[in-house]
């Protein structure tokens, strides 16, 4: 069982480790595998929390109830997958700051967690506006051969690789 | 087949946190739960990312399609719009560029135990859906359905049989990431 514990799979065994799960989602869940939906019922369950039900009468919580579903639970395993997986291999580690960043854009902790914080509002938000996320979109529904997932999914990475160039470029100390 | 079993709704939750935790198992062990390899990828360094996920599309693609013709399964593709698939994918790969995590790998990135990910990813994707959800009404009747063309595919958009698109799509994605490893990407 040593490649249960290996640090990294082989990029392509990973993708057809995917694929291969998405046919049991569709065949055994009807449903393709994403992740932003839950983040906005989880929204919603944290607004419901401050302002009662009246959180759950707004339109979009009408659209996408703030409740545990199918996609939450998923959710809620992709954390529980990854830390099994990172255990098994010895790189669970408490990180502030990934090394990428620090050797480029300096180790100060502050920069790192407001960009990402911003980096995270402005992801959320667009996720919502395109109606599913680099797994909805990018993975399920391009398989799908949807044109709003493959127009979706170039434009993610359009928008990802100018603003990360730019970073790297412009904050680089 | 098992239509019986959409319906099982405690069958359901046990399905999605399992296939959630398959799905972050292989999103660790693919490097993917990394700001590192991320932005990697979108400095156009790394080619881990595209290489996982086009495996993926090929793989599920021919799968799914076949399920399909075989009647076990249904496609669900996303409606869209020029104005919702456009301007929200780009709003979003702005987000995703300063986060270097995407929603799915942001959770996985805390599972490995990534602070960044956690008060900075997991926080930021809920406050931009929150706002999302205040701003819904308006956004709906201006931009959202600008050039809507809703559930379209690529196999009705072309009106041919799905196969007439899958096995060629297979080919080149396939085709695509040849190229990637003979100029050593």
């Amino acid at each position: 069982m040593d490649w249960l514990s290996m640090k990294q799979w082989s990029p392509y065994a990973v993708g057809v480790g995917i694929g291969i799960l998405s046919w049991f989602t569709f065949l055994l869940s009807d449903k393709p595998i994403g992740c932003s939906t839950a983040f906005a019922r989880t929204s919603g369950m944290i607004e419901r929390l401050f302002r009662g039900s009246k959180a759950a009468e707004k339109p979009y919580y009408v659209k996408f109830a703030p409740t545990v579903d199918w996609e939450w639970m998923l959710v809620v395993g992709v954390i529980v997958g990854s830390f099994i997986s990172a255990k098994l291999s010895g790189q669970f580690q408490i990180q502030w700051i990934p090394g990428k960043w620090s050797a480029a854009l300096g180790s100060a902790l502050l920069p790192r967690w407001l960009v990402a914080l911003i980096g995270g509002i402005i992801m959320g938000f667009g996720a919502r506006w395109a109606g599913g996320c680099t797994s909805g979109h990018g993975i399920s529904g391009t398989l799908q051969l949807a044109v709003s997932s493959w127009l979706a999914a170039i434009c993610f990475f359009i928008g990802g690789i100018a603003t990360a160039m730019a970073i790297f470029t412009f904050l680089a100390v | 087949m098992f239509t019986h079993v959409y319906a099982q709704k405690g069958t359901q939750l046990v399905l999605g946190l399992m296939t959630g935790v398959i799905f972050g198992f292989l999103l660790q062990k693919g490097g993917v739960t990394n700001y590192d390899v991320i932005i990697g990828q979108l400095l156009l360094t790394d080619f881990t990312v595209i290489k996982i996920m086009l495996s993926a599309v090929i793989t599920g693609m021919l799968g799914v399609h076949f399920l399909r013709s075989l009647g076990l399964a249904q496609l669900h593709p996303k409606p869209g719009s020029l104005g919702a698939s456009v301007i929200g994918g780009l709003i979003f790969g702005v987000g995703f560029g300063m986060l270097g995590y995407c929603p799915g790998t942001v959770a996985g990135a805390v599972g490995q135990g990534y602070i960044d990910a956690l008060f900075g990813g997991v926080a930021g994707t809920l406050i931009g859906a929150g706002i999302f959800a205040v701003l819904f009404p308006r956004l709906e009747a201006s931009m959202l359905h600008k050039g809507d063309f809703g559930k379209l595919t690529l196999p009705r958009l072309l009106g041919v049989n799905p196969w007439m698109v899958v096995v060629p799509a297979a080919v080149a994605l396939a085709a695509l990431l040849l190229i990637f490893e003979k100029i050593g990407l």
